[in-house]
């Protein structure tokens, strides 16, 4: 017989070890996928994993991971401080659109001024859309106790449209003729987030996610709102005890967030997407919710999922391309990869017994 | 704008057709939060049904095997959610989480080859002579039969819950497993297979977009209406007729935005397409004052040795 028996502490080496074998267990389970689909399943994952990173075109694909990873990580840790304390922001992929137009339309309101304000306004207008559209389900938890689940999933829905109307109205390139879609802000210099050094990939939104990943791991680690979220996500009560103030907390987390999301959306628009389109939105939104959980809620974890994330993005436009795998193959590779991590979860907290209970 | 062009009666026979997606995914829910289990994952198994539906009906040419076909892929993908939080006992919102997202890629996946193409069409019922009716013949019986079933599976769920043993151990499950457990009913297999019909349900619903709502296949298509199914659920304060009722107003605001787009009202068109995500918030706040009629248990993991 083998059953589960409840560890005393759960384990620390399991817990760093659990993404590991879901990473590995993936790769089996998705080479098993990409046979099935007809692709030579070492061919595949050896193109997802290696290609990108020592391939023959590693110096134009190694620049993507950063430029792919940067919104994960920066949205990522967002999320983690929120999953943290049980406050479940699964809504991003509309703050991240949001901070995007917001940020965008101010950097168009000032088109063709050649100033150097003009980007900073712009990250501003960024980071203060999406912080406004994560206040949303903030307030409206913090005042109704409505669940945030389905209000920042439902403005994720409604951000798209809102999108839509806006690419193809007011933000439209009235040079355009006619087709939908912004001015192209990688064509205006002072809005345009080009990359610092030419070529590498490291734009600001590369800078602003290191600096998230920096401050994250002060505030978990070193500060008193981090030790409160810490336990509220733990145990709630004691953390009721303690002084912490839930409301405030929920603002916090839900608004960080947001503003995180917001910023990661606005340095993709003025920088690697260039304009604001109908579908500019590739849902990192969403992705980074794997991302999340991926680095143990943990942000130097974080980082490391991120750039494995942004691995298997840029691994699966190769193999698409070169060997014909489906699009879709990738976005249910990462799909699998929570799901393992939550499997393999288990045995941070329990540990497998073989044999019968000794009757006492 | 002329808004007498709007026939009152193909307006109501609409709302119903778009009211029935919504109500067999959140009458699956309903019965799986009333176990105490929440599951977010409604809108991958709508999607995994909606497919798994489609490419059925197009290889059989028959729209009741594909129904049949997305039951059975929406409660085969939404084992993946019960294995993970019955069996590895991990945390239900994120689980939830990952079998949305899984779901629409695998749906995105298996539906390549069905772009495009039309499904069969699955034929009204014949009442006989009683179509002939003016206005309730059109409006109530010119409908399809998954149209009757999701209405018959309302009331059966009603009843189940209600009145008899079944219902009273699902409900105890729900409300206190740790009680249910020492009275001797298997927590975790009463779960798991509230699960699996919850699953079955939800691929009925996605079908239902796929095969006469839309009907064709595309890519994320259920566009949040599972989401839209576990608000409706909390709406409903987990109360299936309450539920029905939820369920034909909200088919009635989309279809009456549709409507407004069709005849042109002077609203652009993407805020009226954002109205429903809107109109559920908005219902989701006036409702979550009233938190007491949800199961106890919901939510929480159960494992015998704790």
């Amino acid at each position: 017989m083998i059953r589960l028996e409840k560890r005393p502490e759960p384990s620390r080496a399991f817990a760093l070890a659990a993404p590991v074998l879901a990473v590995v267990a993936t790769m089996i389970a998705g080479g098993m996928l990409f046979a099935a689909l007809g692709n030579d399943p070492v061919a595949s994952i050896v193109t997802i994993f290696w290609e990108p990173l020592f391939g023959e075109f590693a110096f134009y694909y190694r620049p993507q991971l950063l430029i792919k990873g940067a919104p994960l990580v920066l949205i990522a840790i967002g999320l983690s401080l929120g999953f943290k304390a049980g406050i479940w922001n699964i809504g991003a992929e509309g703050q991240y659109i949001m901070g995007a137009l917001f940020g965008a339309g101010v950097g168009l309101a000032f088109y063709p001024a050649a100033t150097w304000y003009v980007f900073p306004l712009m990250v501003i207008a960024g980071a203060a859309g999406g912080w406004v559209w994560a206040m949303i389900p903030a307030l409206l938890k913090v005042r109704f106790g409505t669940n945030e689940i389905l209000v920042s999933l439902m403005l994720v829905y409604v951000a798209e449209q809102f999108l839509a109307s806006m690419s193809l109205g007011l933000l439209r390139n009235p040079e355009g003729m006619g087709f939908p879609g912004s001015r192209n802000l990688q064509q205006y210099p002072s809005a345009y987030n080009a990359d610092l050094i030419a070529g590498s990939g490291m734009h600001w939104g590369v800078v602003a996610a290191l600096v998230a990943v920096i401050f994250g791991y002060v505030l978990l680690a070193r500060h008193r709102l981090g030790f409160a979220i810490r336990v509220t996500g733990e145990a709630p009560r004691a953390a009721r005890f303690s002084g912490v103030n839930p409301a405030r907390l929920i603002l916090f987390c839900l608004g960080t967030s947001g503003l995180l999301a917001g910023l990661a959306g606005l340095f993709e628009v003025s920088g690697p997407a260039g304009q604001v389109t109908i579908d500019f939105n590739v849902g990192y939104g969403f992705t980074a919710i794997i991302v999340a959980f991926l680095g143990r809620l943990h942000p130097v974890g974080i980082l490391l999922a991120g750039g494995l994330m942004a691995l298997t993005y840029i691994g699966g436009d190769i193999a698409s391309s070169n060997l014909g795998l489906p699009a879709a193959a990738i976005q249910v590779f990462q799909g699998m990869l929570l799901f393992f991590l939550l499997a393999f979860d288990l045995f941070t907290n329990f540990r497998l017994r073989l044999g019968r209970t000794e009757a006492v | 704008m002329d808004l007498s062009a709007i026939n009152p009666v193909l307006f109501i026979a609409g709302f119903l057709v778009a009211a029935t997606p919504l109500i067999f995914a959140a009458i699956g829910e309903l019965v799986v939060e009333r176990t105490g289990v929440l599951n977010l994952g409604v809108e991958g198994m709508m999607i995994a049904g909606a497919i798994c539906g489609f490419a059925v009906a197009v290889e059989t040419g028959s729209p009741l095997a594909g129904f049949a076909a997305a039951a059975v892929g929406g409660a085969v993908i939404s084992l993946l959610f019960a294995f993970l939080t019955q069996v590895m006992l991990a945390n239900q919102v994120a689980s939830g989480l990952a079998l949305t997202l899984f779901g629409l890629g695998l749906s995105a996946l298996l539906g390549q080859s069905y772009v495009g193409i039309k499904p069969p069409r699955l034929g009204d019922v014949d009442f006989g002579r009683l179509a002939d009716i003016p206005v309730i013949g059109p409006v109530l019986l010119s409908h399809d039969l998954m149209l009757y079933a999701a209405l018959a599976l309302v009331i059966t769920v009603w009843v189940v819950l209600k009145f008899t043993r079944l219902g009273l151990i699902l409900r105890a499950v729900g409300e206190n497993h740790d009680a249910a457990h020492a009275l001797g009913y298997k927590v975790v297999r009463i779960r798991t297979a509230a699960i699996m019909f919850g699953g079955a349900c939800a691929g009925l619903g996605g079908a239902y977009i796929s095969l006469i709502r839309v009907p064709q296949w595309t890519e994320g298509m259920t566009a949040g209406v599972g989401w839209i199914a576990l608000a409706l659920v909390v709406f409903a304060s987990w109360k299936p007729l309450r539920l029905l009722i939820g369920a034909y107003l909200f088919g009635g605001l989309v279809q009456l935005q549709l409507n407004l787009q069709a005849v042109g009202v002077a609203i652009p068109v993407e805020y009226l397409a954002m109205s429903p995500y809107v109109i559920t918030i908005v219902v989701l706040v006036i409702l979550s004052a009233d938190k007491t009629a949800a199961p106890g248990s919901l939510g929480r993991n159960f494992h015998a040795s704790s």
